[in-house]
C-alpha cells in the first residue's frame, strides 16, 4: 500500500500548480471568461507545452505516458484555478474514447493534433429527453450507402463552441432507450448539416444547442464497434467522473482555505467570527467532507482499470461523494463569507458555482446512489 | 382547537381572489424579479394595490391601513402567494413606514407617509457596513450635529435595490463616546442630497441588486431625525422585531411546491415524469412535510400573538423558512439536469446573444439557487437566529 506520488507525479503537479498560481490568477480567468470566445487560446498551448496535452497518450503517440493518476494530478491543479479550457472533453473524454477504441487511422491522425494543441474535442451526449440515460438516445445515425445520416439534438454540449470535432452519442439500432443499438461518432463541426447555437453557462463555461440536419458521415467516423458503444460510453464517462471528482478536490481545498482565513481575520462583535465554536464545527466538518473527497477520489482513479462492475461502482460511489461534499462546501463557504460570499467579485462564489455544475455533470448524487445500489 | 375558517373569512378570500384575477398587471405577468425591466415593473403590484386601498395591511388603519384582522391578513398574504403576484419591497411599507407612524413627527407622517403608500417615494435600508454586518451595532457611520444639520460621514453597504431609491433611511453614530448601542440614531436622507453615490455589487448569480453607498460630508436637516438623538437602536430593533407575518414566507414557498411539482411531472426520466422517481418524490414529500409543520408553527405564532404574547418563535419562522426556499431551489436546480448549465444574461450584461436554452421553467433556475443562498445570510443570519434562540428560549 502506498498513497505517495513519484518523482515524475510530483513534478508534473509543480508545472500545473505553476501555471495556475501564475498564469490563471483569478482575475486572469475574470478576463478570459468574459472574452469574446470565453477561453484563452494562449493557454492551451501553453498546456501544449507543458505535456498536458499528451499526458494520458502514449510515448509513441507523442505523450507522456501518463495513467488516471496523471489525469488526477492535472485535474485537481485545474480545480484549485476552475480552468475553463476544455481538457476535460479534449484530453480525457475524446482522448478516452481514441485510446481505448480509436482505430490506427483514427489515432494516427487526431492524437498528435490533439497533443500539439491543433484540435479541441466536445463530448455530445446529452439530450432533452435523456436526463442521465446514456443510452436514451433520440439523436439517430441511419446506415446510408457505406456510412451513416445523422439527426438529431444534442443538449448542453459543453466546450462545443470551441471545438473543432464532436464526439457524438447516436442510435444505429434498437428503441430509444435500448443499451444494444448505441453507436459513437467523431462529427466534424464544420460538415454540412451541424448547427450550433451557443450561451455561456453559470459555471464561466461555453456550451451549444447541437442540431444534425443530414450530416452525412463516413463509415471511418465511427468510434468502436457499431451498435455496441455503450460499454465504451460508460468506460469513458467513469474516467471522466475520476477526472471531475479530482477538479472538485481541488475547488474545496481552495474554499476551505480561503473560509478558514476569512474567518481568522473577518471581525463582528470584537473578535474574529473563527472564535466562534457553530463556526469552528461547521469548518471542521467542510474540512472532513474535503478529507473523504480526497479519498474517494484516489480510490475511483486506482480503480478506472478493474472489472466493469467495480469501475462502475467506483465512479458512481466517487460522484455521490463529491456531489454532497461539493454542495456542503461549497454552501457553507459562501454563508461564512457573509455578503462578501454572494458577490461576483470574490472568487467563492465562482468556485461554488462550479461545484455545483459539476454535481450535475454525468449525473447527480441521486441519479449515482441508484446506479450504486444496482450494482452492489 | 380548531382552524375552521368563518363563512365570513371564506367570502373575503373570494373577494380577493376575484380582485387579485381582474387586477394583476400584465407588463409583469410571467416575469420574474430579475427579468424586471426598471422601477415602473418593481411598482406595478404596488400602484394596484394602493389604489385599490390595500397597499399596507399591517398599518393602522388611521394611517392608510385596512383594518383587517389577523387572518384576513393571513388570507391576504397567501392568496397574493398562490397567484404569484410580485412581491410588494419591504423598505418603505414594511420598514420604514411603521417606524415613522409608531415614533416620527406629525410633520414627518404628513411628509413621508402617503408617498410611500402610493410609491412615490422609493425607499432603501442602510443599516450594514463594510465592518458591520451581524454585529450591526458596531456602526460608524457618523452625523456629526452643525446648527440644524447633520454632517454625514461613512459607506452603507449591500443596499437593496439603492440605484432606484429617493430615500435612505440610516442608523447612524451620533455620540461615539457613549456604549454602541448608546450612541445610534435613526436618520432619514435624501438620495439626492450632495454627497451621496451608489456604487453597484454584482452578486454571484450576475444580478445588480445590492449596492455601496457612500456618504461624503452629506448635509441633512435636523428634522430629518426620527425620535430622539442616540435612541435609534430602539427603532432599530422595533423595526427588525415588527414584521413577523410573512417572514416565513410559508405561501410562497407553497407555491414554489406546486410550480416544483409541476415541472417535475414535464421533466422525464427514461420516458417517464421525474415525478414518479421514488428518489425525487421523496424529496418533496420531505420539503412539504416540513413546509406544513412551519405553516402551523406560524400560525401558533400569529394565535399566541393576537393574544399579546410574543416571543423568539421569529426566530423559528425565518431559519425553517429560508430552509425551505433554499431547498425549493435546490430541487428545482435538480430536476431540470443539464438545463441548470446555461446562463440567463440580466439587462445590464448588454449581451448582444441572449440566446437561452431549455424549458422555460429551466431559465435561471441555476442563478435562483445561487442567489436564494443570500436568506440565511441577511436579516439576521441562521447562525445569529440560532443564538438568539439559545439565549432567549433556552436560557443558555
Ligand atoms: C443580498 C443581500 C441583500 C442585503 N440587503 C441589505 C439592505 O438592503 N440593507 C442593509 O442594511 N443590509 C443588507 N444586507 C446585509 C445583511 O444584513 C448582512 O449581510 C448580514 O447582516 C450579515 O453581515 P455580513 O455580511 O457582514 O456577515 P458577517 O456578520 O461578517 O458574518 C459572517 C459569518 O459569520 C457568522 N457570524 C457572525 N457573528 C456570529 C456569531 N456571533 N455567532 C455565530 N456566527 C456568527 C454569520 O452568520 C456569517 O455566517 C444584505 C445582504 C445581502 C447578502
Amino acid at each position: 500500500m502506498d498513497f505517495s506520488f513519484t518523482e515524475e507525479q510530483t513534478l508534473l503537479r509543480n508545472s500545473v500548480q505553476k501555471f495556475v498560481q501564475n498564469d490563471y490568477t483569478f482575475d486572469n480567468r475574470r478576463a478570459i471568461v468574459k472574452s469574446d470566445t470565453g477561453w484563452s487560446h494562449k493557454n492551451w498551448m501553453k498546456f501544449a507545452e507543458l505535456g498536458l496535452l499528451g499526458a494520458p497518450f502514449t510515448e509513441d503517440q507523442g505523450g507522456l505516458g501518463g495513467g488516471p493518476i496523471e489525469t488526477m494530478i492535472i485535474m485537481e491543479e485545474f480545480g484549485r484555478g476552475i480552468v475553463v479550457e476544455p481538457y476535460l472533453g479534449t484530453v480525457v473524454l475524446a482522448g478516452g474514447f481514441l485510446r481505448h477504441a480509436g482505430s490506427k487511422a483514427q489515432q494516427e491522425k487526431f492524437i498528435p493534433e490533439i497533443v500539439e494543441g491543433k484540435r479541441v474535442f466536445a463530448f455530445a451526449f446529452a439530450e432533452p429527453q435523456g436526463r442521465y440515460n446514456l443510452a436514451d438516445l433520440a439523436v439517430t445515425a441511419k446506415k446510408s450507402g457505406a456510412g451513416y445520416t445523422l439527426n438529431g439534438h444534442k443538449a448542453v454540449v459543453i466546450g462545443a463552441p470551441w471545438a473543432d470535432h464532436l464526439i457524438v452519442t447516436a442510435r444505429t439500432a434498437g428503441g430509444q432507450r435500448d443499451e444494444k443499438g448505441v453507436s459513437v461518432f467523431i462529427v466534424d463541426k464544420k460538415a454540412k448539416g451541424v448547427s450550433c447555437r451557443d450561451y455561456p453557462t453559470v459555471d464561466g463555461l461555453r456550451a451549444s444547442e447541437v442540431t444534425f440536419e443530414n450530416v452525412a458521415l463516413g463509415a471511418d467516423a465511427v468510434i468502436g464497434t457499431v451498435d455496441n458503444g455503450l460499454p465504451l460510453v460508460e468506460r469513458v464517462v467513469d474516467e471522466g467522473i475520476a477526472a471531475l471528482s479530482a477538479e472538485a478536490i481541488g475547488g474545496m481545498k481552495v474554499l476551505n482555505d480561503a473560509t478558514v482565513e476569512y474567518c481568522k481575520t473577518r471581525k463582528q462583535f470584537g473578535v474574529p467570527i473563527g472564535k466562534f465554536q457553530v463556526l469552528q464545527h461547521r469548518m471542521v466538518d467542510m474540512f472532513m467532507n474535503y478529507e473523504q473527497s480526497v479519498s474517494i477520489t484516489y480510490m475511483v482513479t486506482l480503480k478506472l482499470g478493474e472489472s466493469e462492475t467495480e469501475r462502475k461502482k467506483a465512479a458512481s460511489a466517487a460522484k455521490v461523494q463529491i456531489g454532497k461534499a461539493g454542495r456542503f462546501v461549497g454552501q457553507n463557504a459562501v454563508q461564512l463569507h457573509g455578503g462578501m460570499g454572494m458577490t461576483d467579485e470574490l472568487n467563492v462564489g465562482h468556485y461554488f458555482k462550479r461545484l455545483t455544475m459539476i454535481d450535475t455533470m454525468f449525473g447527480n448524487v441521486d441519479h449515482h446512489l441508484k446506479r450504486y445500489a444496482s450494482l452492489d | 382547537m380548531n382552524i375552521d375558517y368563518t363563512p365570513a373569512d371564506e367570502a373575503f378570500r373570494q373577494q380577493v381572489k376575484a380582485f387579485i384575477a381582474e387586477n394583476y398587471p400584465q407588463s409583469v405577468r410571467g416575469k420574474s424579479r430579475n427579468e424586471y425591466g426598471g422601477k415602473e415593473d418593481f411598482l406595478a403590484w404596488h400602484k394596484v394595490l394602493h389604489k385599490q386601498g390595500w397597499i399596507a395591511p399591517s398599518w393602522p388603519e388611521q394611517y392608510g391601513g385596512t383594518g383587517w384582522t389577523a387572518t384576513q391578513k393571513y388570507i391576504f398574504g397567501e392568496e397574493c402567494a398562490l397567484a404569484d403576484t410580485p412581491m410588494v419591497l419591504p423598505f418603505g411599507i414594511a420598514m420604514v413606514g411603521p417606524v415613522i407612524y409608531t415614533f416620527a413627527t406629525e410633520e414627518q407622517k404628513k411628509e413621508h407617509l402617503p408617498k410611500i403608500l402610493s410609491g412615490e417615494r422609493w425607499w432603501c435600508q442602510g443599516y450594514s457596513e463594510p465592518g458591520s454586518g451581524s454585529d450591526l451595532a458596531s456602526l460608524k457611520t457618523s452625523a456629526v450635529r452643525d446648527g440644524d444639520h447633520y454632517i454625514v460621514n461613512g459607506q452603507k453597504t449591500w443596499t437593496t435595490l439603492a440605484q432606484y431609491a429617493d430615500w435612505i433611511f440610516c442608523l447612524v453614530r451620533t455620540d461615539p463616546k457613549a456604549k454602541q448601542q448608546e450612541g445610534i440614531s435613526f436618520l432619514l436622507i435624501d438620495m439626492k442630497s450632495p454627497g451621496v453615490s451608489v456604487r453597484p455589487i454584482i452578486t454571484m448569480d450576475g444580478a445588480h441588486e445590492v449596492n455601496e453607498v457612500f456618504l461624503d460630508n452629506v448635509k441633512v436637516p435636523v428634522k430629518n431625525l426620527i425620535g430622539k438623538e442616540n435612541e435609534g437602536w430602539t427603532y432599530a430593533k422595533f423595526l427588525l422585531g415588527h414584521e413577523r407575518a410573512g417572514i416565513a414566507g410559508v405561501a410562497r414557498s407553497k407555491r414554489g411546491v406546486e410550480r416544483l411539482k409541476k415541472l417535475a411531472a414535464a421533466e422525464q426520466d427514461g420516458g417517464k415524469p421525474l415525478l414518479d422517481d421514488p428518489m425525487f418524490s421523496r424529496n418533496i414529500a420531505e420539503l412539504q412535510i416540513d413546509l406544513l409543520s412551519l405553516e402551523f408553527t406560524e400560525l401558533r405564532t400569529l394565535a399566541n400573538e393576537s393574544k399579546g404574547g410574543h416571543g423568539p418563535e421569529a426566530s423559528i419562522l425565518k431559519i425553517k423558512g429560508t430552509d425551505i426556499q433554499q431547498r425549493l431551489t435546490e430541487l428545482t436546480l435538480e430536476a431540470i439536469a443539464y438545463y441548470g448549465n446555461p446562463y440567463r444574461p440580466f439587462a445590464h450584461d448588454k449581451m448582444t446573444n441572449e440566446y437561452v436554452p431549455g424549458p422555460d421553467y429551466s431559465h435561471g433556475a441555476a442563478q435562483n439557487y445561487f442567489l436564494t443562498r443570500r436568506t440565511t445570510i441577511y436579516g439576521g443570519s441562521s447562525e445569529i437566529q440560532r443564538n438568539i434562540i439559545a439565549k432567549m428560549v433556552l436560557g443558555l
